[in-house]
């Protein structure tokens, strides 16, 4: 019993350590920010300020990168959503054998190397006279995030009962008021969700888009630049409003879904 | 397609089919066929397209064999990705079975929380926050020297600073998938098997990890592919001395102007990546279908 007792204090240890491992790099990033020392750093404690969040606030390329985030992100969620869902919509109704060699197609985007997702397009595009820029940032986020609305949509669809379609056929619904009326609704919960991934795993991909960018200034493309000319906790103070807004963005998506299941 | 039609009527199926084909052909299959069409063509000035000289050929594959650095750089790409997996696994191991095996549910929940917020933060960040850490004036050595563990600080960007980042980065693809599948685990299992003596060693050998291997490859996968395509970890927490594959790749393209030798190095990335999910998904009888979850 007490070998038992040893390996047990041993384990909570690891948690303990687990624990510090996922969150001291946050907590100490976030920390820098209101440290006064002109590298982000939380030793020594120079003195604690807000001065590095209202540089960043005045950092007209910061916001010059934010508008192009977002502005990539709603484009992505535009093309994603329809085309996921179309392709689960497609999946679905393939035969057992097709089913497996289109899956298998349909979900190589996840299993390809994000920079080589960017260079592909790239290199295609660039055949056509088109240079890298929002256009090509969308197209080659889309390529892959289209994956992750696909499994999403299909996930939904599992649980979908195909008899609801077939009795507003036979109570006389046309098939495209059976899509709009029946299908569509019962996807919503996963229409939504997927979209809100779609734009997280837009906003936050450096990979893909770093090949792509052409003379852009994404987000992620800013905040790696700066590391390596010139960090100031200015980014930091930039890193943890990011931080903040996601963690309560994703708490308050669990705590509609858990009210909505509820 | 019959089906399709059978259920959207002709005006949606065909809608479903233009979206679909228009992903899988112009951005799917086209770039990497062009891809394919560059690495093997070799790079000439704009005049001489189209020439005698602008034929297919090797050429760019067999300088990745034939330059010492760019072949070692290769390696230790394939082996370093290795090992940030068998590392990720290491450390995901022990809590993936006790979130699926020994938690209460509250406990669970509180977990299953807490892995998952670091990783609605982006990659970049968490880099970042890496970078500030392991920095030389860093809080790690001012710790490390404070309690005495070390008299100078320690240059930690490089190999060591990567292994950090990247293990840190990929956990949760490592600990989702082993924690669903241990999770479908009966814990009488594990009780028979204590009940008949076996250690507690065997009992993760010989019945949890055989039961488990799916979810293992599949993270596995996942974090090897994730680390040797990886550009932003080695950009930012590397050394000279620790160059990764994608920075020499993102080289050819945009310091050394050789888009050609640029799309065969990613062409080899691609098939490696490939390759090494393939050999996994055999090695441990796994479907593709169980992968992508």
């Amino acid at each position: 019993m007490r070998a038992e007792r040893i390996f047990n204090a041993m384990f909570w240890l690891y948690l303990v350590v687990f624990a510090a491992y996922l969150f001291t790099p946050l907590i100490i990033m976030g920390a820098a920010s209101f440290n006064e020392s002109r590298f982000p750093t939380v030793i020594p404690w120079q003195g604690t300020t807000t001065e590095w969040f209202a540089a960043m606030w005045a950092d007209a390329a910061m916001w010059q990168s934010l508008w192009t985030s977002v502005l990539v992100a709603v484009c992505v969620v535009v093309i994603v959503v329809p085309v996921g869902t179309a392709a689960a919509l497609v999946l679905t109704s393939l035969h057992a054998r097709a089913r497996s060699f289109a899956y298998a197609v349909m979900v190589s985007p996840l299993l390809t190397p994000g920079v080589v997702i960017g260079i592909s397009t790239l290199i295609l595009w660039r055949q056509m006279g088109v240079g890298g820029g929002v256009f090509l940032i969308v197209l080659a986020q889309s390529t892959f995030i289209i994956c992750y609305v696909m499994l999403m949509v299909m996930a939904r669809l599992q649980r979908f009962d195909r008899t609801q379609e077939e009795a507003a056929l036979g109570l006389g619904a046309s098939r495209v008021m059976v899509f709009r009326r029946v299908t569509l609704p019962f996807l919503r919960p996963a229409l939504v969700a997927s979209a809100g991934l779609a734009v997280l795993q837009s906003i936050e991909n450096y990979n893909t888009t770093l090949f792509v960018r052409g003379f852009e200034t994404p987000l992620t493309v800013f905040i790696a630049t700066k590391v390596r000319t010139g960090l100031t906790p200015a980014v930091n103070a930039l890193a943890l409003i990011i931080i903040v807004a996601t963690v309560i963005g994703a708490i308050a998506y669990e705590v509609a879904r858990r009210r909505r299941a509820a | 397609m019959g089906d399709l039609k059978n259920r959207f009527g002709p005006g949606l199926s065909t809608i479903f089919l233009i979206l679909v084909l228009f992903w899988l052909a112009v951005m799917v299959l086209a770039p990497n066929l062009m891809m394919i069409d560059y690495a093997l063509r070799p790079n000439l000035p704009p005049a001489a397209l189209g020439g005698p000289d602008d034929t297919y050929t090797l050429s760019n594959i067999l300088y990745l064999a034939g330059e010492p650095t760019h072949r070692a750089i290769f390696f230790k790409t394939i082996w370093a990705s290795g090992l940030v997996a068998a590392v990720t696994f290491a450390v995901c191991y022990p809590i993936a079975f006790w979130m699926a095996q020994r938690a209460t549910t509250g406990q669970l929940a509180i977990a299953l929380m807490l892995i998952i917020i670091p990783f609605f933060i982006n990659e970049v960040l968490r880099t970042l926050a890496w970078f500030i850490i392991l920095a030389y004036r860093g809080p790690l050595n001012a710790v490390l020297m404070n309690i005495g563990l070390i008299e100078a600080p320690i240059r930690w960007q490089g190999n060591g600073g990567v292994l950090a980042a990247m293990v840190y980065a990929y956990i949760l693809f490592m600990l989702l998938p082993i924690y669903n599948a241990i999770e479908s685990l009966e814990k009488a299992q594990i009780e028979a098997a204590r009940d008949l003596g076996a250690s507690r060693w065997r009992i993760h050998t010989r019945v949890v990890i055989p039961h488990a291997k799916a979810g293992i490859a599949t993270g596995f996968v996942f974090t090897f592919m994730l680390a040797a395509g990886s550009y932003v970890a080695p950009a930012l927490l590397g050394s000279p001395g620790s160059r990764w594959f994608t920075e020499i790749i993102y080289n050819w393209f945009f310091e050394g102007g050789d888009w050609n030798r640029g799309a065969a190095y990613a062409l080899v990335l691609l098939v490696l990546c490939l390759a090494v999910v393939l050999v996994t998904l055999r090695l441990f009888r796994v479907n593709l279908t169980d992968v992508a979850k």
